[in-house]
């Protein structure tokens, strides 16, 4: 096995916005670092590639914000989503913290954008990246060479040395064999396992191979594992994961944003043998989309197909993939190769059941189902003017919740609740301790900025004592 | 499934390459992350389904910038192959010969580089073998200096007859082909007398607007921006108009009794002079750009177009400068053979080279521009509706 020649301060596994944040504030704190992305340059990032905002409190309106958004309406948004789910001094700190992140991250030379067409929602709340993820990702990367960080790709971590809560060393595949890397601190901020099927199926069984997984394959966790074999305390609940219904005919992996569906309200949602199987008009559309992929992997073959017609078609946001078209509902059914008269049935009994309403997609509306079961409780029209389309869709798994224990330095926890010696994580590879379940957009970006500034800091401190 | 069938094109396409155009459109249509970056990406969010004129004008409003290449996460080797600024970049050299007047030149795109390399060496060929055949030696190997010099060679009545034809031709071909795509996209008329989208056309030609990358700065060699091309761009259009100026003001003084050559601290000379070394400099780092740009964005058999058009240029303006230099010794007849050869050469190549990118780019420019209004003016219906309004979608990961 051969040693790295360089000893370096800071070791950074994973090459997403929470290490990059890391790596940048660990070189300006006067640390020397290096920079293991696992992902060949053009996916390098992780889950970051698919991002596009980040949630940050603020006082006031800013160029790019519409109004302020205080820290008492964030730990609000927080506690909804995660249903309390959260360790609710680590999240007020965070909280706080990311007022600072909304200057601290254009200084690297990211840079902000009013919100995104379609996303006028957020306009007030979330700071956009201009291009997007992967462009907020190359000035990151940017910055980072400019200050001197020295960034390897293709570098997977298949093993790590710690003794007594003390990082000594991480193994890298290489082409030669394996090499030993040194470092004086460690800042975990390789992701989750959300891309590790073989992992996905220890809780979810087969169906797992169904799963289409939202990001890169290079999230698979190892990391994580290696941490947690080896002493540090597991946060989260290791079971779930953040699953939305998309595309059926995505790929694999990496579909990111362009392959959602926003049309499940609209329609009615049928499995492969053409049967309802959830209120698709349950709430508005952002608070339950995240239920979805949960309900399509208990169908069979983890598959479902939403039904619609022509007066839905422009409602929604268009996808990648165009609908699949029919004139009659028995052609869509054969289309989609399934039971003609079972879903002709199925729509007819929908259409029977669905009461006179005023329809507004903006507001829970008074549209309806009567006497059937699941009912629809809203926006329920009747699937009658041609043509008739279809989206097959999968569950889309965008990450997981399972984490390290962390304190407010960063610093990981061991499972007997003492800091670790010179370990620290950011990221979605901690980001359980504040956000145990749900989600809210941009959220995952704030956590990744705020510990990862937090994590570089304090490991280039560590590193000097 | 590959992505690339699946996410198939409905409507049928002109060509290979605007069915790819569609497709990258619908496709960036359902992500939308690049709306900040330049006019494009608005201009496809107004619609939803895209047939070959709206692809035409997204590519002629498309300034090549990179930086949409560089911020995809789709862009290749990603299986989705999003690959905007060498598709519109295709798409945008095949309108060229779609648009071209009259219709039987349209070849000349075929093969650009050669042929404006042929028409330029003909012209050149033309001029010295005319002043050679119908000058004496002595005249156009002598020294010839004072008020009227050039003239001795050629008389200002030939040249202005001889040129002002060929400006007036590529002026009528070059209105024919913006109207012939002005017709293509489907523009009404009516949108060219408002004021209002015109100025904001000319405002956005003349600061370039959408070679910056949505501030970001411009991308070319990799994913940094340090991409030079809109500060080359501007030294070759601003020298571009500085020599049409002194042109215009040496007209003025002829016909008001003074005539060329005229001294170096007269403003057409001046006017000229900075205007030709912005037209070296410019097209010289323009072409550098050329070579150094990312290969995977470059639309390659074309490159000889830009390459002729930037040469052309580049050597109108040196032998110019040459001619200035030099007007005082015995070179000077030849090098003003050589050079309104080539002046010559540039006039009746406009309509069937690289220029014509600056007409149907301010003419996309115009359109987007009436749309942009109409978008932020809610009284002003929209070209399509966008599911921005509806309270059920965007807001999730």
């Amino acid at each position: 096995m051969e040693a790295s020649e360089k000893s370096h301060d800071v070791l950074v596994i994973g090459g997403g916005n929470a290490a990059l944040c890391a790596a940048i504030s660990a070189r300006r704190a006067g640390a020397s670092v290096l920079v293991l992305e696992g992902a060949p340059k053009f996916y390098r990032g992780g889950n970051t590639r698919h991002t596009r905002n980040m949630r940050c409190a603020h006082d006031s309106a800013t160029e790019t914000l519409s109004g302020p958004y205080s820290e008492d309406e964030f730990f609000d948004d927080l506690m909804r989503v995660t249903q309390g789910h959260t360790d609710e001094d680590l999240a007020r700190f965070m909280i706080s913290q990311s007022k600072e992140i909304l200057n601290w991250i254009p200084e690297q030379g990211v840079r902000f954008q009013p919100s995104l067409g379609g996303t006028l929602s957020l306009g007030r709340t979330n700071s956009f990246f201009l291009g997007g993820g992967r462009s907020m990702l190359n000035a990151l990367y940017l910055t980072a060479e400019k200050l001197g960080v020295d960034i390897r790709y293709d570098a997977e971590v298949t093993d790590l040395d710690i003794e007594d809560s003390m990082f000594l060393s991480a193994t890298v595949k290489n082409g030669a064999g394996p090499e030993f890397i040194r470092a004086r601190t460690l800042v975990a901020a390789a992701g989750g396992f959300e891309a590790n099927i073989e992992w996905l199926k220890e809780y979810w069984g087969p169906p797992a191979e169904n799963f289409l997984i939202r990001g890169t394959p290079y999230n698979r966790g190892t990391v994580l594992k290696m941490l947690i074999e080896r002493g540090v305390q597991e946060i989260g609940d290791p079971t779930q994961c953040h699953a939305v219904a998309i595309d059926a005919r995505a790929p694999k992996f990496d579909g990111g944003i362009i392959t959602r569906l926003d049309c499940v309200v609209f329609g009615i949602v049928v499995n492969r043998n053409c049967e309802r199987f959830y209120d698709e008009g349950e709430d508005i559309w952002p608070k339950r989309y995240a239920i979805w992929g949960r309900l399509v992997a208990a169908q069979p073959d983890q598959i479902a197909y939403i039904v619609f017609d022509a007066s839905s078609l422009k409602l929604f946001m268009p996808s990648c993939f165009p609908p699949i078209e029919a004139q009659s509902i028995g052609d869509l059914a054969g289309e989609l190769e399934l039971d003609s008269s079972a879903l002709e049935n199925t729509v007819a009994t929908f259409n029977a059941a669905v009461r006179p309403g005023t329809f507004d997609d903006k507001i829970l509306d008074d549209c309806r189902t009567e006497g059937i079961s699941p009912p629809k409780s809203h926006w329920a029209r009747r699937i009658e003017t041609p043509p008739f389309y279809a989206y097959p869709v999968r569950p889309g798994i965008t990450f997981t919740y399972l984490g390290t224990g962390v304190n407010r330095d960063a610093r990981m926890l061991m499972k007997d609740g003492k800091p670790a010696g010179n370990m620290f994580a950011a990221g979605e590879i901690m980001a359980g301790n504040v956000l145990g379940r749900g989600y809210a957009a941009g959220i995952g970006m704030t956590i990744g900025s705020v510990f990862g500034r937090i994590a570089g800091r304090e490991a280039a401190k560590n590193a000097r004592n | 499934m590959p992505a690339t069938e699946s996410a198939h094109v409905t409507m049928p396409h002109a060509s290979a390459t605007l069915a790819e155009a569609d497709r990258l459109m619908t496709l960036c249509n359902s992500c939308r992350y690049c709306e900040g970056l330049c006019a494009v990406f608005p201009a496809m969010e107004m619609r939803r389904a895209f047939p070959d004129g709206d692809l035409n004008y997204l590519a002629n409003l498309c300034h090549g910038c990179g930086a949409c290449y560089f911020d995809c996460q789709f862009a290749p080797p990603h299986e989705f192959n999003v690959n905007v600024p060498r598709v519109l970049a295709k798409a945008r050299a095949d309108s060229y010969a779609t648009y071209t007047w009259p219709r039987a030149l349209a070849p000349m795109f075929a093969r650009n580089g050669l042929a404006i390399s042929l028409v330029a060496a003909l012209c050149v060929a033309a001029f010295i073998l005319g002043f050679v055949g119908v000058q004496d030696r002595s005249v156009l190997f002598g020294v010839n200096t004072g008020p009227g010099a050039f003239f001795k060679l050629m008389p200002h009545r030939t040249m202005v007859i001889l040129f002002g034809a060929a400006f007036i031709y590529a002026l009528v071909a070059m209105a024919m082909e913006m109207l012939i795509f002005w017709r293509d996209i489907g523009e009404p008329r009516q949108t060219l007398t408002r004021s209002g989208p015109l100025l904001d056309a000319v405002r956005d030609t003349f600061r370039l607007r959408y070679l910056e990358g949505g501030k970001m700065g411009c991308f070319n060699e990799d994913e940094r921006p340090t991409d030079r091309r809109r500060i080359y761009h501007h030294l070759t259009f601003y020298g571009f108009l500085l020599c049409f100026a002194a042109t215009c003001v040496a007209s003025v003084y002829h016909y008001l009794g003074r005539e060329a050559p005229y001294a170096w601290y007269e403003p057409p000379v001046i006017l000229g002079t900075i205007g030709g070394i912005g037209l070296l400099i410019g097209p010289a780092g323009l072409l550098a750009a050329k070579f150094y740009r990312d290969p995977d964005m470059l639309d390659k058999p074309r490159r000889g177009m830009d390459i002729a058009f930037i040469a052309m240029l580049f050597l109108t303006s040196l032998t110019g400068l040459a001619l200035l230099v030099l007007r005082s010794g015995p070179a000077m007849g030849i090098l003003l053979a050589i050079h309104l050869g080539f002046v010559f050469a540039f006039f009746i190549t406009m309509p069937y080279g690289k220029f014509v990118h600056g007409l149907y780019r301010f003419a996309a420019l115009i359109r987007y521009a009436k749309e942009s209004r109409a978008r932020h003016n809610p009284d002003v219906p929209v070209v399509a509706a966008s599911a921005a309004v509806t309270g059920q979608g965007g807001s999730r990961p």
